[in-house]
């Protein structure tokens, strides 16, 4: 009985030895060197792995940041300054200043400006039902309502409403990773840049058809009239297609656009209510 | 033994109502909107414009390029606008509205019934006719047929495949077409070997329509290089791989042509439309149409011009019933559903269903059981359940290799699926975006 | 109701099959099999098979509800069939509690921690089975001898089954000729007139279910005839060589779960392989596991073990044998 154990302890014992000699030399020989600031800058990166910086994963971010010369064009979306700064600092380098921005849905076709005119039965993903026809509303630019964007929010940023059967995105919760840009098939999401409380102003949709057939098919289509582009006296204003778009930076938020568009196409968010001015507000509602 | 394809399949209920309906002529309706593309390829454009009078048998559209076909008025009047509209592909596309006055045709369309069986033009001006005539494929494809009746130099054709197959549920505008113009689909095959200059041909037939099999092998006995073939009943046999398999024997490699393996194959509607074109010197304008469903008063088949809109034919049919759930242009196998009736009638409709509000709506999605029976079903040997999985989870370097490409689109798969998964949805969508990576890839 | 047209993507019809209907038949091709137990094993065999029936559907439901927080499905039929098989893989005179902690084990561990149907490596009625048998082993092989309609639940007489007493037997150093004596005769077992588990022993009934499956196509014969023909080749090759220490093939085949492993538990959709290529493979693996578990293994019988094991290579298979793709060898002619 005692000489099993003892046998078993020394077998075992050689067996253990002999493991780690092999191990030591395979781990010698395949070692492979990398920079240690990769480590340091991954431990400060938001770790979402968002792909919101256009690389696959946060590691692959600060592997690209350890070898970039400069920071130009390399910003995690998510982290914001902060991370970048920091980053630039383990690094040695300077961050590029690049203003947050948020994700706007360019679409404000409920069912009650957008009228249906087919029910989709198929898979409902919004990429599915766009590759089989122009969707269930005459409008081919318009959203789909079956929310690819919404299932490729990693941060819970963004919601189906079930009355307006649009995504809606929480402005708090949107680190504008892009990820819904992409995912949405017809365009409709397009990364702004923040401005104070929040406030937007844009064109709520992506209608480039002729002024007629884009307002049989939604009441809030944008017609292309160009009424807004006369009023606005920053140059912020562009048409093309038929389709009016303002410039985010340009946009001094003066809000006469907004009361000149018959279609009441542009969007004013998170601004208080025009106290002198009450008479566009009673149209929007006639509408 | 009757000849089929060895691999897949399914057997749909037949549901063809229509089958013992003879064809009868739609009235012209009073005014028609013609799509300016109602084929696959180069866009056609219109070359006629606001106000102008034109005739049945003009050309009102003209193709671009080779791969392109010609589209011609199918009523005499006046066009009224061009605009865009809602085609039966549920996209917008360009249409000339042309308001119908009287009915007169091009003069050099011959109206008369008599068949004349032989022709002194020579293969290049068959081929020449069909392609100002705006021929297309009939099956459904709408491929221009003057491509596949031009010889490609290294390759030699050696026989003429007919598709008479019509192996989806509900049609029999093909069954009709064989049964009603037996004389002239053979003229027209003989105009077609001509043409590719092959010295044999071969109809294939599903052995259930027994009467169409017995019209045309009675015709064909006339001509030896002419022989009709039963088929067993399985779809999708009328699939040109499928059928080049249970004809010939031989497999037409993944993204080759029939060509490659010596086979050219031509739907009979195709067939008569060569025929009327090169003999009577009309253009493709009218085509037969099936218009059935379960719920419909009158279902029939219909000679319609193109153009014409889908509420007239329905409204010769006996009306749309009530319960309507869903209309769909073609098969309902492979058919697309349409947005509403306005839509008209184009040259690769070959029938219009008419589904039940219960019948059109899709069951509930249940987890998949691996069952193996889409892979079982699946003629071309693939493994349907998992290219649906990589698309979804946009794999689609993965679904390459699993070649998602040689996709055909059947449906056997969401048909057959105990689990109601839209299987045929996600593989159309991961095939259409592998095609553009792989034409992206060809760029670079 | 709107009057607006639907629209999907084709195809717009849809076959008559579903989950719930496939399942339904496997429930039906597995009732022969039921009244031949009850009919030797007595209202042992109706308690067994409600409790196991009963808590595999509590589970599915209550986890489903609970834990998953997912719509209740189980009225797709699967936990009922998981039920049954449970049922039929013990045998009749086992303790309520043990039934339902192999239950527990079937739809909570083998089934529900991967996702619920469709997503389980391993069949859960065999993962239950053999988490019973390794925790109960000795309820789990005291097998009741047959003794008809009339027999007790608790107070059952208990003996070995045929498969046991060859091995014991032969561990002693008895001859064969002499322990195939004392087993019941091949018309016996035929019938299903021996000791074992509840839904195993009556081969007849077993291929009736079979016959039903193919002819409903449930399932294909790939699998079954492989196992069975991998088992009956390889035993035939060590009944040849050695007659005097193995069994002949014949009482390899219809003693022991082979036939109720090879048609209703080898085929589970989910477990299997999905290529008729792959099928094959995966039921010769089977057959020649559960041999050689038989012949020189600790355990008597290794059906389940076997399929167990085998379904670990179900993924492999799936993704490296493939059906054969159209138009990939020419042949011409």
């Amino acid at each position: 009985m005692g000489s099993t154990v003892i046998i078993t302890i020394i077998t075992l014992s050689l067996l253990a030895l002999a493991s780690s000699v092999i191990l030591y030399f395979v781990a010698q020989r395949f070692r492979v060197f990398e920079d240690p600031r990769i480590d340091e800058v991954q431990a400060i990166l938001p770790a979402a792995n968002c792909g919101g910086c256009g690389f696959a994963g946060c590691r692959n971010f600060a592997e690209a940041l350890v070898k970039a010369e400069t920071f130009e064009g390399l910003n995690c979306p998510v982290g914001g300054a902060t991370v970048m700064n920091e980053a630039a600092r383990i690094l040695g380098k300077v961050a590029e200043v690049v203003d947050p921005t948020v994700a706007v849905l360019l679409c404000n076709g409920s069912p009650e400006f957008r009228p249906r005119t087919s029910r989709y039965n198929g898979a409902s993903e919004c990429r599915i039902s766009h590759s089989l026809y122009l969707g269930d509303t005459d409008c081919s630019w318009g959203c789909l309502g079956d929310g690819d964007c919404v299932r490729s929010c990693s941060f819970g940023a963004m919601y189906m409403d079930p009355v307006t059967m649009l995504p809606v995105i929480i402005d708090d919760k949107c680190v504008s990773c892009g990820m819904c840009v992409k995912a949405c098939p017809r365009h409709l999401i397009e990364l702004r840049k923040r401005a104070k409380k929040d406030r937007k102003i844009y064109v709520a949709c992506q209608n480039c058809d002729k002024g007629g057939p884009a307002r049989r098919a939604c009441k809030v289509a944008c017609i292309g009239c160009g009424k807004c582009v006369k009023v606005c006296a920053f140059d912020a204003i562009t048409m093309e297609n038929n389709l009016a778009y303002i410039d985010a930076v340009k946009c001094t938020f003066c809000r006469k656009c907004v009361v000149e568009c018959p279609t009441n196409s542009i969007l004013e968010i998170n601004f208080p209510p025009r106290k002198p001015k009450a008479e566009p507000q009673a149209e929007v509602a006639k509408v | 033994m009757l000849k089929t394809f060895p691999a897949g399949g399914v057997h749909p209920p037949e549901n063809k109502i229509t089958a013992g309906t003879p064809i009868k002529y739609l009235p012209v309706p009073e005014n028609v909107i013609i799509p300016v593309t109602q084929h696959i390829g180069a866009p056609a454009s219109p070359t006629v414009s606001k106000g102008d009078s034109v005739r049945a048998g003009q050309i009102i559209a003209a193709g671009k390029g080779f791969v392109s076909a010609n589209v011609h008025s199918s009523v005499s009047g006046k066009v009224n606008k061009i605009d865009h509209i809602i085609d039966s592909t549920g996209f917008k596309q360009t249409a000339v509205f042309i308001d119908v006055e009287g009915d007169e045709w091009v003069e050099s369309i011959d109206r008369s019934s008599s068949i004349l069986k032989e022709t002194d033009l020579s293969p290049e001006d068959i081929i020449k006719k069909c392609l100002d005539s705006g021929i297309v494929g009939l099956g459904g494809a709408t491929f221009p047929s003057h491509v596949k009746l031009t010889p490609v130099s290294g390759k030699h054709c050696e026989v003429l495949i007919i598709n008479g197959v019509e192996c989806e549920p509900f049609l029999t505008s093909d069954h009709r077409l064989m049964l009603e113009k037996g004389e002239e689909i053979i003229a027209g095959i003989r105009i077609m070997m001509k043409a590719l200059q092959v010295k044999k041909a071969m109809i294939g037939i599903e052995n259930n329509k027994p009467d169409a099999i017995a019209n045309l092998t009675k015709l064909a006995s006339a001509y030896c290089e002419i022989s009709v073939h039963p088929l067993k009943v399985k779809y999708p046999q009328g699939a040109e791989k499928q059928l080049i398999r249970a004809l010939i024997k031989r497999e037409v490699p993944s993204g080759r042509l029939p060509l490659d393996v010596g086979a050219v194959v031509h739907n009979v509607g195709t067939v008569f439309a060569v025929y009327e074109a090169v003999q009577k010197n009309k253009p493709l304008f009218e085509r037969v149409v099936t218009i059935t469903g379960k719920y419909l008063s009158n279902p029939g088949n219909y000679f319609v011009r193109t153009g014409t809109p889908l509420r007239h034919l329905i409204a010769a049919a006996g009306g749309q019933p009530e319960n309507t759930g869903k209309i769909v242009n073609g098969g309902p196998m492979m058919g697309k559903a349409i947005v509403n009736t306005d839509v008209p009638v184009v040259k690769g409709m070959s029938g219009v269903i008419l589904f039940d509000e219960k019948e059109s709506v899709r069951k509930t999605i249940e987890p998949c059981i691996r069952c193996a029976k889409c892979v079982s079903v699946c003629p071309l040997g693939l493994e349907p359940y998992l290219l649906m999985t990589l698309s979804e989870r946009n794999l689609f370097e993965k679904a390459e290799r699993e070649r998602i490409t040689d996709c055909m689109e059947c449906g056997c798969c969401s048909f057959t699926c105990p689990a109601n998964r839209p299987l045929l949805d996600y593989i159309r969508l991961g095939k259409s975006t592998v095609m553009k990576m792989i034409r992206e890839r060809n760029i670079k | 109701m709107s009057n607006l047209l639907n629209v999907s993507q084709s195809p717009h019809i849809h076959g008559k099959e579903s989950t719930q209907k496939l399942m339904l038949n496997v429930v039906i091709a597995l009732m022969p099999a039921l009244f031949t137990s009850v009919f030797y094993f007595g209202l042992g065999a109706i308690i067994v098979t409600l409790t196991s029936v009963a808590s595999c559907l509590l589970f599915e439901y209550l986890i489903q509800k609970f834990v998953l927080k997912k719509p209740i499905s189980i009225t797709d039929g699967s936990a009922l069939v998981t039920g049954l098989l449970l049922a039929f893989n013990l045998p009749s005179n086992i303790p309520v509690f043990i039934i339902v902690i192999g239950s527990f084990v079937s739809i909570g561990i083998a089934k529900m921690t991967f996702g619920g149907l469709g997503n389980n490596p391993f069949n859960p009625a065999l993962v239950g089975r053999v988490f019973m048998l390794i925790s109960f082993p000795v309820q789990m092989t005291s097998w009741p001898v047959p003794k008809g309609l009339g027999t007790g639940y608790a107070d059952a007489v208990t003996g070995a089954t045929p498969l046991a007493i060859i091995k014991e037997g032969l561990k002693n150093g008895e001859s064969l000729s002499k322990l195939m004596g004392e087993i019941p005769s091949p018309a016996q077992m035929l019938m299903g007139d021996m000791g074992g588990s509840m839904g195993e022993v009556a081969a007849i009934a077993l291929i009736i279910g079979f016959i039903y499956l193919l002819a409903t196509r449930v399932i294909t014969w790939h699998i079954p005839v492989s196992v069975t023909g991998s088992i009956a080749i390889f035993t035939t090759i060590l009944w040849l060589a050695n007659p005097e220490k193995n069994a002949d093939p014949m009482f390899h085949l219809l003693a022991g779960g082979v036939l109720l492993g090879a048609i209703f538990m080898a085929t589970d959709y989910v477990t299997s392989p999905m290529v008729p290529k792959a099928m094959i493979i995966y039921g010769c693996g089977i057959g020649i596991i559960t041999v050689v578990i038989r012949v020189w293994g600790a355990y008597p019988e290794g059906v389940s073990f076997a399929i167990l094991i085998m379904n670990s290579f179900v993924p492999l298979m799936n993704a490296y044998i493939k059906p054969k793709r159209f138009g990939e060898e020419v042949t011409n002619g």
